[in-house]
């Protein structure tokens, strides 16, 4: 009978209802851990700005030394590329964007004629780059959710390391910018060799007047030396932090989507559903009325005529 | 007179506050003591202990495992990967960990890692005892 229809109709409607229970939980999470991560991102903040602070009046002090990480190479042989994606899916674009940028630095480090080492971060770098066939140089995944500094010092001690052996002569890092709640963008920043302090310098805000002359302990270059390590450190963990909000926001936006979505299915389902319904107690009528026509014909056909009319 | 001291770490601002003297000690030259009106500064601290001076007469002391002093106008920033305060520190843990290195020497007195675990569990054991005399 046609009620076939409308058990089918049910069990969809019960599958979606699963689901949209599903995604929004994980919407209400995401939401939650993005302003966690958001204020990690912002707390960790002051401290990359005085180091670039303290890098600022070590410029104007007149500090140039000769380090290892500001080496420009003479000739690109291999380039480092750092991409930051996540570990699980279901996040929109997020991780595709990242990846894709990523692909496309490679892509530039070929056309140089130059080699590549891919240091990928989250599975789904890994994932995407391995089923491609690229080889990768360094992987970690387990921090990109919620990073540490150690983590991030870990990081930056591997590629500062390749750095400085020479094996890579450059460093792009590929992230997710986390600019607001509704806006991430994929950046790609030079991560290595550093730019010189005066460039550096340049970026910097200037609050602290580079009119004052410091006075260095034990010496500029010293300083220096100690510095430039902790400052690769806290820009990768910045750029760390600024993804792992990234990817919170994005998975909100994703489930959100999804859960407004689920809901118009089920909306469309139950209209259908009931209308299934409606049919089938139409028909059921029909028949009955049919039969009782047939049983009684002559006395009765009056009576129930006008009901069947109205069908 | 006072300034403003701030303990910087990479997660955070640990420890915001006014003070009348900060004590610290750089890599070469040993302990050095800021007052407010310092001429503009900036060293590299050894793995020792940094002593803030409050306007009240009390004093908050921190184990610092390396990192950077910067004194500039009114404000004094440390900024430390690793830094604890001493009522924070873990006297039991500490000390485990100092045997633990010591250990770890005695069998190979060539080792960088426990040389320098055990120079900051003796660090941490000093601030602590300072907090607790």
């Amino acid at each position: 009978m046609a009620g076939g229809k409308e058990r089918e109709l049910r069990r969809r409607i019960d599958s979606v209802q699963n689901t949209k229970k599903i995604t929004r939980a994980m919407e209400l999470i995401a939401a939650t851990r993005v302003v966690k991560a958001q204020q990690r991102a912002r707390e960790a903040r002051p401290y990359a700005e005085q180091i670039t602070k303290v890098i600022e009046n070590l410029a104007a002090g007149g500090a140039e030394v000769d380090h290892p990480l500001l080496r420009q190479a003479e000739k690109v042989e291999r380039v480092g590329v750092i991409v930051i994606s996540s570990d699980r899916g279901l996040a929109g674009p997020y991780n595709s964007s990242v990846i894709r940028a990523a692909e496309r630095q490679v892509q530039n480090a070929r056309s140089e004629g130059a080699d590549y080492a891919l240091i990928a971060i989250g599975k789904k770098a890994r994932d995407y780059f391995t089923f491609r066939k690229y080889e990768i140089a360094s992987y970690t995944e387990g921090i990109s959710d919620n990073p540490s500094y150690e983590d991030a010092r870990k990081l930056a001690d591997t590629v500062a390391d390749l750095f400085i052996s020479g094996s890579i002569d450059r460093v792009e890092l590929v992230y997710t910018e986390f600019l607001s709640m509704g806006s991430q963008k994929v950046a790609t920043r030079r991560f290595l060799p550093l730019e010189g302090t005066d460039t550096m310098a340049a970026v910097g805000s200037g609050e602290a007047g580079a009119t004052d002359s410091f006075e260095f302990e034990p010496s500029p270059e010293a300083v220096l030396a100690a510095l430039l390590p902790r400052y690769v450190e806290a820009r990768l963990f910045g750029a760390l932090l600024e993804s792992a909000a990234s990817e919170h926001a994005n998975r909100q936006r994703a489930m959100k989507a999804a859960t407004d979505n689920a809901d118009e299915l089920i909306t469309k389902l139950s209209r259908e559903m009931n209308r299934a319904r409606q049919d089938a107690i139409t028909t059921e009528i029909m028949e009955i009325i049919s039969g009782a026509e047939a049983l009684n014909d002559d006395d009765q056909s009056e009576e129930i005529a006008p009901v069947g009319a109205e069908n | 007179m006072t300034f403003q001291v701030e303990l910087v770490s990479p997660e955070a601002i640990t420890y915001s506050g006014e003070a009348e003297m900060l004590v610290a000690r750089t890599v070469e030259g040993g302990d050095i003591a800021f007052q407010p009106g310092h001429v503009p500064f900036i060293g590299v601290l050894a793995v020792w202990s940094v002593e803030v001076i409050r306007p009240d007469g009390g004093r908050d002391t921190f184990a610092v495992h390396q990192g950077f002093v910067q004194v500039a106008g009114t404000k004094i920033s440390i900024l430390s990967d690793v830094s604890e305060e001493a009522t924070e520190i873990d006297v039991a843990r500490a000390q485990t960990a100092k045997d633990n290195a010591e250990a770890a020497l005695t069998a190979d007195s060539e080792d960088q890692d426990a040389a320098g675990a055990l120079g900051r569990a003796e660090l941490r054991l000093a601030v602590a005892g300072a907090e607790q005399a």
